[in-house]
């Protein structure tokens, strides 16, 4: 039977769409999951280095759509884990470099051998966003709780709806003390502009960079708060109902409690 | 208790600011992906107004303009000619001015605007792709 084939997108550039596709699939691929990790941003490669893999790269996406070597010559094997890999994209290329179609195909042979292949959409809507999308049967959109992102998000999910891939959404680097003192939007607000089911809600946390810096996905790291956080999503893209941790402003009881203490 | 009782009669935070200005900048966004809608409506628009006055269709306009906290459709519909009252008093029994306004049933197609239907008992905001129905008087020329 043939995987789920996952498009993570934005809209908007540096709202953390790799750092989710890297942390998601090690969580999924932790749960013992087969996971393809499909970097879709040519000419500019990095989920290779947010996973610690580039020194490990030999081909690329784009050598295995022109036919230069095999789809499993090209998947890189993340040795941490029993069934992680990753099909780098090109460095050196053009984004036309590859068309939607051999996209598609190749998607569509990963998602052969792996229960989940994620595809780390470019930012924008151009050529990029339109390969990435082209082999994905549902998609992720990756949103943080500011104007700009979720402006970007909305143009991305009506894109999405034309083709009619369904969509979640997972707000990242929310700060609840700011959303409770009012000066961030909440997490029922964005999902309320946006009209899109919520897959994840996760805080923003230093941890992630120092996670990053080293190139280690942050579900190996036991110490870590995020590591649940990305652990209760993979669950979620399972089937699993689980709870979402309410980051999000108390009430007006709460809100009187906190001010009294405060005060 | 100052604080909080700043955050409850003070001004808005600028969070709510934010989704204020989120709701009206997606509403401009989508009328201006989805000219269609834009059309149908004027066409809707027309045929109703076409029941009680003459209009020149070829010169409607139609703006959509931001005010202060919502969203204001601008129509300008040249009326040509008014239609004298048959003394009848219901003017749905009014006869069309022009042969190409529809009866009202016709007229009512539903446009990809659909969803608006619900306007009187949602918000406004919780409904992807629609326009906050906001009425202004055709101007004659």
């Amino acid at each position: 039977m043939s995987g789920r084939r996952i498009v993570i997108t934005s809209g908007k550039g540096g709202v953390g769409k790799t750092t989710t596709t890297a942390n998601l699939g090690a969580a999924l691929a932790k749960r013992g999951a087969r996971v393809i990790l499909v970097d879709a941003d040519i000419g500019l490669r990095n989920l290779d280095l947010v996973l610690g893999l580039e020194k490990r790269i030999v081909f690329d996406v784009v050598e295995v759509a022109e036919g230069r070597c095999q789809l499993r010559q090209a998947l890189i094997k993340d040795k941490r884990f029993e069934s992680l890999s990753i099909l780098p994209a090109a460095q050196t290329r053009d984004k036309d470099a590859i068309t939607e179609q051999q996209f598609a195909a190749i998607v569509e042979q990963a998602a052969e051998q792996a229960d989940y292949v994620l595809i780390d959409c470019p930012a924008g809507i151009e050529a990029g966003f339109r390969n990435a999308i082209a082999g994905a049967s549902e998609a992720i959109v990756v949103t943080t709780p500011e104007v700009s992102a979720i402006r970007d998000a909305d143009r991305v999910v009506g894109k999405l709806n034309d083709k009619k891939i369904p969509i979640r959404l997972i707000v990242n680097r929310l700060r609840p003390a700011m959303v409770k003192s009012g000066d961030m939007l909440s997490v029922d607000d964005v999902c309320e502009i946006l009209s899109v089911e919520l897959l994840g809600i996760v805080p923003d946390d230093e941890e992630i960079i120092d996670t990053t810096n080293r190139g280690e996905p942050i579900v190996l790291d036991e110490s870590a708060k995020l590591r649940t956080i990305y652990e209760k999503i993979a669950r979620r893209m399972e089937g699993e109902v689980v709870p979402f941790t309410n980051f999000d402003s108390q009430g007006l009881f709460g809100r009187l409690f906190g001010a009294l203490k405060a005060g | 208790m100052i604080e909080w009782l700043k955050r409850m009669l003070g001004p808005q935070t600028s969070s709510s600011t934010a989704k204020e200005r989120l709701r009206l900048v997606l509403m401009t966004d989508h009328l201006a992906l989805a000219p269609e809608i834009i059309e149908n409506m004027k066409r809707d628009l027309v045929d109703v107004i076409s029941r009680y006055v003459e209009v020149d269709r070829e010169k409607v306009e139609i703006d959509f303009e931001r005010e202060d906290r919502a969203l204001a459709m601008m129509a300008s519909i040249p009326i040509i000619a008014v239609n004298r009252p048959t003394g009848g008093g219901g003017s749905h029994d009014e006869k069309p001015a022009k042969p190409e306004a529809a009866p009202p049933a016709a007229s009512a197609t539903p446009s990809t605007a659909s969803p608006s239907v619900n306007a009187a008992t949602e918000p406004p905001k919780r409904r992807r792709r629609k326009k906050q129905p906001s009425s202004k008087p055709a101007t004659a020329h």
